[in-house]
């Protein structure tokens, strides 16, 4: 049969499916499913937020005089119960040494006490010192506490910003952090949406078993355009989950996240082509992983032994996971080669590479190199499917099989 | 009868599962816009040979011609298959199920939706049109999928045990649509183990018993393998008339029975006159379907089908 043919019959199958899977009661469930652990995100979060609440409060130090820091302290002390929802910076004081430079950058180190950063220069000319961002609350609060005392003390305002900062500038190193975490998030996702979705596979040519349809499919289209249907429509279900939990995604970081996606590590492809390629990847990995769980998934005949088999099959995942992550922050590393080369890792360990690596060719490369896989996966998941449950053709043996039979 | 255009084609088909031979170098020739039965007990590979034919299964030797193709799939459009084993989507309407069959045989879904309604009013169930298959009842559903056996109009229409699970007006209504689908130029292929049926309905046959091919032929080509048989009764208990009887001739309940001679009946006659047998009563029987089959295939494989002949029955 040709190729449009298989693909036209694909489509008859896929179609029934997906509308079959979308319209159904449980669909808003499996909708709903990603509320479960972000409502219980919630409640952790919450209680981790009440934690760090009643937690001792950053550390600031003042290098300054007794009086200066006096002065400073009571005004903080002053503005205190203002603070409901979280404790003020702590004020801790030293006294100015010769070398100042030398003084701040041991006091930054230091690891005695966790230091947020370093106030200078009384309340004349203050200056604070730390990584912090320029108009994050540290320094909106020493602002608060150097007015205070400055009008407490009847002294002139100053105008403008009464504080002056000084922020670390980004280095080569805390590029490569940022794009590690982007890499590894963007691996985790891809793995969670996979572990979550592609497992459905397993069981699904189970229906079509019990109720007989399998013999009016088999009859009429090749039994890779059934295989092809199924992954279809299991893959544009999916892309609807992950389109309506990524709308709210989107959703809450503009609402509740400052700055949006700009505000997260930026990967080294930038945001549009990263997320255009976990999307890329989440197909490919889906049809991957998909491909072989159907196949596995097919030669089950109950759902018990579907049930036997998501074990086994969820630790693979795993392991997958496990390898391609062995290559996150050495991209150009043989396990990180090796995991992109290997099919069923590669979707993973090239999002990584998306995220540390601006060349855009060894994706394409990687796309083709998935999909002439998924077509020799679902090939050969089909003939075993033909000949060991058709019964088309000599069934299948294992070598020892093979043996005891010759 | 002018050289008829072959729709279907086996040639010495052979399938092993796991080692055991399942058909047994089956052979059958089925002319365009036939019917044709392929008559069979349980577990003979009738179903098997079937599924051979659709591609739904490779023979494990042997060749098949399905409307030309050597490969059935590729004319899988032109085809309609009931399969033995009803499969239908329980939560699907009853329509979408008939225009899902058509759209598996290059339908178009729309096109498949408009005749599906069609097919039901037709028949006067319209209302079945919007009930999920799982509302249906068991004859109902089997209705559901005959109808989308041929809502694409195929030109080969495969039916597996098509009258197994029906009531007998349900059996007649499927008689009826296969009669009109032959009319239409149809060709009709299906098994049962039931003679009736095949008697009423086919043109030819194929004789299937332990996977091998025991007969396929015209239906009249089956019957006329065997003598027409002669059921006498007399009055005289004995007497020289006896002689002429053939020496296969059995009493059966007080009638003599017996195939009709090769000489015709006439010498026959002659002698039960002369010889004062006083006739009661003389009739030949044309031998049905069933006689033929059981001739054909054996007394065994008449009894797995719930045939047996008069002597069997009496013995």
């Amino acid at each position: 049969m040709k190729l449009p043919e298989t693909i036209r019959a694909a489509f008859v199958i896929a179609r029934r499916d997906f509308t079959a899977t979308v319209l159904s009661k449980t669909f808003l469930f499996f909708l709903l499913g990603p509320l479960f652990p972000i409502a219980l995100g919630f409640i952790f979060g919450g209680i981790g937020a009440q934690v760090e609440r009643n937690a001792a409060p950053a550390t600031v130090v003042v290098v300054s005089s007794p009086a200066d820091f006096a002065q400073l302290n009571a005004a903080r002390n002053r503005l205190s119960p203002l603070a409901t929802e979280r404790p003020l910076v702590a004020l801790h004081r030293v006294d100015p040494e010769p070398d100042a430079d030398a003084q701040r950058q041991r006091l930054l180190t230091s690891a005695d006490e966790p230091v947020l950063g370093v106030l200078e220069g009384g309340l004349f000319s203050p200056h604070f010192t730390g990584a912090v961002t320029a108009d994050g609350r540290t320094v909106q609060q020493m602002k608060l506490f150097v007015d205070e005392a400055r009008q407490h003390q009847a002294m002139p305002l100053t105008p403008g910003l009464p504080i002056s900062v000084t922020l670390t500038r980004s280095s080569s190193g805390s590029v490569a952090f940022a794009r590690n975490l982007t890499a590894r998030a963007g691996q985790t996702i891809l793995f969670v949406l996979t572990i979550l979705l592609a497992g459905m596979l397993l069981s699904q040519l189970i229906e079509e078993k019990s109720n007989k349809v399998i013999e009016v499919l088999a009859a009429a289209v090749p039994v890779d355009a059934i295989f092809l249907g199924k992954l279809f429509a299991m893959l544009a279900m999916s892309l609807v989950g992950i389109t309506v939990w990524t709308s709210a995604g989107a959703a809450a970081v503009a609402i509740y996240a400052k700055g949006g996606l700009g505000a997260l590590p930026p990967p080294a492809v930038g945001w549009p082509a990263f997320l255009f390629f976990i999307l890329l990847y989440f197909s490919m990995s889906y049809l991957l992983i998909g491909a072989t769980f159907l196949g596995i998934g097919a030669q089950a005949s109950t759902v018990r032994e579907v049930q036997t088999l998501s074990m086994p099959v969820t630790m693979s995942q795993v392991i997958l996971f496990g390898l391609a992550s062995l290559g996150v922050g050495k991209p150009n590393s043989a396990e990180a080669i090796g995991a992109a080369i290997f099919p069923l890792s590669s979707p993973f360990a090239m999002v990584a590479r998306a995220a540390e690596q601006e060349a855009l060719w060894p994706h394409v490369l990687a796309l083709a190199w998935q999909v002439l896989w998924v077509a020799i996966i679902l090939k050969l998941a089909s003939a075993i499917f033909r000949r060991s449950v058709l019964k088309s053709g000599p069934g299948w043996r294992w070598p020892w099989q093979r043996r005891k039979a010759a | 009868m002018g050289e008829s255009v072959i729709a279907a084609e086996a040639r010495d088909l052979v399938k092993d599962f796991d080692g055991k031979r399942a058909v047994d170098g089956v052979s059958l020739t089925v002319p365009e816009g036939s019917i044709t039965g392929i008559l069979g007990p349980n577990g003979a590979g009738k179903t098997t040979c079937l599924r051979m034919m659709l591609g739904i299964i490779d023979p494990s030797s042997g060749s098949r011609l399905l409307l030309g193709h050597d490969r059935p799939l590729e004319v899988a459009g032109e085809v309609g298959y009931l399969p033995e084993e009803r499969g239908l989507y329980p939560a699907m309407l009853s329509a979408e199920a008939i225009a899902f069959m058509g759209a598996l045989r290059g339908l178009p879904i729309a096109e498949g939706r408009r005749r599906a309604i069609a097919l039901l009013k037709e028949r006067g169930h319209e209302d079945w049109a919007k009930k999920p298959i799982r509302t249906l009842s068991k004859g109902m559903a089997q209705t559901v999928q005959l109808l989308g056996t041929i809502v694409h109009k195929p030109r080969l229409i495969v039916l597996d045990e098509p009258f197994a699970g029906l009531d007998a007006l349900n059996q007649e209504k499927l008689e009826q649509l296969i009669r009109d689908q032959s009319a239409a130029g149809v060709t009709v292929i299906f098994s049962t183990h039931v003679i009736a049926h095949a008697e009423r309905l086919c043109e030819r046959v194929a004789i299937i018993a332990e996977g091998k091919s025991a007969f396929e032929g015209a239906v009249d080509e089956a019957r006329s393998r065997l003598r027409p048989i002669v059921h006498l009764r007399t009055r005289a208990e004995d007497g020289p008339w006896q002689s002429a009887l053939p020496p296969s001739a059995k009493k059966v309940g007080g009638e003599w029975r017996f195939e009709l001679p090769e000489g015709g009946p006439e010498p026959l006659l002659k002698a039960l006159i002369d010889g004062n047998a006083g006739i009661e009563t003389l009739s030949i029987e044309r031998p049905g379907l069933h006689d033929a089959f059981i001739a054909i295939a054996g007394e065994a494989a008449a009894r797995e089908m719930g045939h047996v002949s008069a002597e069997a029955e009496a013995a």
